[in-house]
């Protein structure tokens, strides 16, 4: 009756099915009484309406039936969602790591990946991190949502029960293109997941270069490309050197692509808009990125011809 | 009318006092007035926020950009709901009908501090003007939803500095109106009339004001450390300053769902005065309905941590939270029970303000035991900020406190205006409005179980028939309201003239003439023992 996508299905749609099932039974049944209340009390059918007296016993059911069953209905949600806090010791984990707009999945020995890749019947913990605002780690075939708090240890954990691909979906609204922010769950089966692991190389962290560290940390390649695609802000690449148009202060005029323009454009982005682009998305960055970062970055942004 | 009066009747609307024309409207006193200016207000407010809801609608017809940027629907969400939530719903109730027939319904010539009165309706105005400036200032609208979460809300360049601080001065208004109406309450009633011969409107409201005053300087106090964080970098809700944006969320809710009772218990309140008319019986369980909405008042406030189920809250508070959530559901369902046991052998007149009260009912049922489902935590997790919660607040919120409004209108209006509006229009708009009420959110409960996520610029082809039926469900709710709203204000302007108490209603309203005189008493009003008295 319940699909198996993860082992927090049984209980979450458990409780869906009895607490639904009460509201329908409560939906139908008052607009039943109300319908047979309007025909048969009609002020046409009946003009003179019969006072009644209250009836205390009658008063202390319906104050008394009620909360039983809302306590009924409260265990029934806490039994589905007790296991989601539980998770077994010994479980595989992976680090999930949300920025403006895209996950990131970081396994043992520092590999990473776009797309979370799991072996299927094996318990996993997720552990969320956020590197700029609140995101949401919701996988909906799995019944899982759980935020991800800058600065917060949060965590989710399933058993993934059914191969194929599982849309990740960020739940928590976090800016322009929060609707984009998807990725894709894999289950597959352990050996598969044992050859793409293998196959998977580690982050090469000794030849990145230190002023796309910071752009990396800063979240700023959320929006700003680096292979020349167009996201929310203008393309790193090929940036530095060239002329550009951009709006300040209402009027468009022509700007050479310097130090002095990336710095003003970080501390202070809505001076300089560039063409095509609005003002007010990106926040300034004064007292967040530092003088020496800057630089760092100006040098890397040489480098990206 | 009565000769014993040397002074002959002058109805509130042609009282000649010290100022005239325009000013005699700015600078009133009367409650009355005062009430119609918040109406005004209110109703130009609503039909802003509905024109850009239908925008989004518009938007999500298709996949993919339709007619805006996602920038832009960001900034509408926001805005629609800064409007709706601050300016419309939570003043709401209380502000036109509590100002207008609190103190007619407990016997008083007006509020306690008619200067305070005036005073609130000049800070709420001036919060409204701030928010509206704050869409067209340099920086772009605010773009953080209007529950403004850190540190989203503490870094985006847009003008939340203004959004929030337009919300903190309307904050004030609502402090001060709550003040004024819990004093008016326990100083102005008429001799005779103790808190327990009080028509139930008074008590929503009374419990209401409570929370008004309680509640609302804690979302003040959030919304100036979120604007001292951006101005002065105060690390309170930025991790890296050394903040906790989840503390953001505790202070928030702490107001924010108390401010859920602020809209939904007056609405309850006016229900319970529909009902006995139109079935010209007494209410069922006149105790009951009273301290239920003491109960919702006070459980209300230690429910909050209900929208941080997936926060990373501790196991405890989830279930404290949880198991509280599911309580405050009871005082609201004996409600409901009450209404029905109420009109079991009346003599029930199918008049508009009665078809507004039931279909209160079915949506109000509607929009309650979706909250179970969200009040469940195994539930939650898999509706929480999806398009189930906007289906299901909307519900609660338009479905409710909406029609509530709606039907105090067409049962008030007679009253308030003197005379009377169409009924066969009336009726039609109400059954327009019901159906794309139902065709616009229904739908939204369908995709929020499949996973569709609130906030959501664009969505994937295969949710697109729902969407689509949500999106002409919103044209046809518009079509509506417009006509609603043409007949009402036909009805205020040439309608028929309105005897004093059309509905034979029994509380004291009725008792008066229509429009009510300056101090709505000339002579000291008979209270009854049980203000619901049709014996």
């Amino acid at each position: 009756m319940f699909s198996n996508a993860s082992n927090f299905v049984h209980g979450v749609d458990k409780a869906f099915l009895i607490i639904g099932g009460f509201t329908v039974f409560f939906l139908v049944s008052f607009t039943a009484i109300m319908i047979f209340f309007i025909v048969k009390y009609n002020r046409k059918r009946n003009p003179k309406a019969t006072q009644v007296k209250d009836n205390t016993l009658l008063e202390v059911i319906w104050t008394t039936l009620p909360i039983l069953l809302v306590l009924f209905m409260f265990y029934i949600g806490w039994e589905g969602f007790l296991p989601m806090r539980q998770d077994p010791k010994g479980a595989m984990k992976v680090k999930a790591i949300a920025q403006m707009w895209k996950w990131n999945f970081e396994y043992e020995d520092n590999k990473q990946s776009d797309t979370l890749v799991l072996p299927i019947n094996k318990p996993v913990r997720i552990d969320l991190v956020s590197k700029d605002v609140i995101h949401g780690f919701f996988v909906p075939a799995f019944r899982i949502k759980e935020d991800v708090v800058p600065g917060k240890n949060n965590y989710s954990w399933f058993i993934p029960g059914e191969l194929g691909d599982f849309d990740l979906i960020c739940s928590a609204y976090c800016g322009v293109s929060h609707s984009y922010m998807t990725a894709v769950i894999r289950i597959v089966s352990q050996q598969k997941y044992d050859e793409w692991i293998a196959a998977l190389s580690a982050l090469p962290a000794a030849s990145s270069n230190p002023g796309f560290t910071v752009l990396q940390n800063n979240a700023c390649t959320g929006c700003h490309s680096i292979d020349g695609s167009p996201l929310v802000g203008p393309s790193f690449k090929g940036l530095f050197g060239s002329t550009i148009e951009v709006k300040t202060n209402g009027v468009m005029r022509k700007v050479k692509v310097d130090e002095e323009y990336i710095e003003t454009s970080i501390y202070d982005p809505d001076k300089d808009i560039a063409k095509d682009f609005t003002h007010g998305i990106m926040k300034p960055y004064k007292n967040i990125i530092k003088d020496n970062d800057i630089k760092l970055i100006n040098d890397y942004l040489k480098t990206l011809k | 009318m009565d000769q014993t009066k040397q002074e002959p009747y002058v109805s509130y609307l042609e009282h000649k006092g010290k100022y005239t024309g325009i000013r005699s409207w700015i600078f009133t006193l009367d409650h009355k007035r005062i009430g119609l200016l918040y109406m005004y207000a209110i109703m130009v407010l609503f039909f802003v926020g509905a024109i850009m809801g239908l925008l989004m609608r518009i938007e999500l017809l298709k996949p993919g950009e339709t007619i805006m940027k996602p920038q832009t629907y960001n900034g509408l969400f926001t805005v629609h709901g800064i409007i709706m939530i601050f300016m419309v719903v939570i003043p709401g109730l209380s502000v036109v009908f509590g100002n207008f027939f609190l103190p007619i319904l407990i016997g008083a010539k007006d509020v306690a501090f008619p200067k305070l009165n005036r005073f609130s309706w000049w800070v709420y105005i001036a919060g409204c003007i701030l928010a509206i400036l704050s869409q067209f200032l340099k920086n772009g609208p605010p773009d953080t939803g209007w529950s403004f979460y850190a540190p989203y809300s503490t870094t985006t360049g847009t003008n939340v500095i203004m959004a929030t601080f337009a919300a903190f001065v309307l904050g004030f208004s609502s402090i001060l109106t709550g003040l004024n109406f819990i004093v008016t309450i326990h100083q102005m009633r008429a001799p005779g009339m103790k808190f327990m011969n009080m028509p139930l409107f008074s008590w929503a409201i009374y419990a209401t004001a409570w929370t008004q005053l309680l509640a609302t300087p804690i979302v003040g106090i959030t919304l100036l450390m979120l604007i001292a964080e951006r101005l002065f970098g105060i690390g309170f809700f930025n991790p890296n300053l050394g903040g906790d944006p989840v503390l953001f969320q505790h202070l928030f809710w702490i107001y924010s769902h108390p401010a859920v009772y602020i809209m939904i218990l007056p609405a309850l309140g006016v229900i319970t005065e529909i009902i006995p008319t139109f079935c010209q019986k007494k209410i069922y369980g006149y105790k009951a309905i009273a301290f239920s909405s003491l109960a919702i008042a006070g459980v209300g406030f230690l429910v909050w941590g209900h929208h941080m189920f997936t926060s990373g809250m501790s196991n405890q508070a989830r279930w404290f939270f949880s198991l509280l959530t599911f309580l405050v559901a009871v005082p609201s369902a004996i409600k409901v029970f009450n209404w029905l046991a109420t009109m079991y052998k009346g003599s029930i007149d199918l008049k508009p303000p009665f078809l507004y009260a039931l279909s209160f009912i079915f949506l109000f049922t509607i929009g309650g035991t979706t909250g179970l489902l969200l009040g469940s935590v195994a539930t939650n997790v898999q509706v929480h900020d999806t398009a189930f919660v906007v289906a299901h607040f909307h519900y609660i919120i338009f479905g409710g406190m909406g029609f509530a409004f709606f039907g105090a209108i067409h049962y008030w209006l007679p009253k308030m205006y003197g005379r009377m509006y169409n009924f066969k229009r009336a009726t039609i708009a109400w059954a327009i409005i019901f159906v794309g009420f139902n065709l616009l959110y229904f739908p939204q409960f369908i995709l929020g179980i499949e996973g569709v996520p609130r906030r959501y610029f664009d969505y994937l082809p295969q949710f697109q028939p729902l969407e689509v039926i949500s999106s002409v469900g919103g044209f046809i709710l518009i079509t509506g309201l417009i006509m609603m709203v043409y007949n009402l204000v036909q009805g205020a302007r040439k309608g028929e003239i309105a005897p004093a108490n059309p509905w034979h209603g029994s509380t004291l309203e009725w008792q008066i003439p229509s429009p009510p005189s300056l101090e709505n008493f000339d002579e000291a009003p008979v209270v009854k023992s049980n203000p619901y008295d049709y014996e």
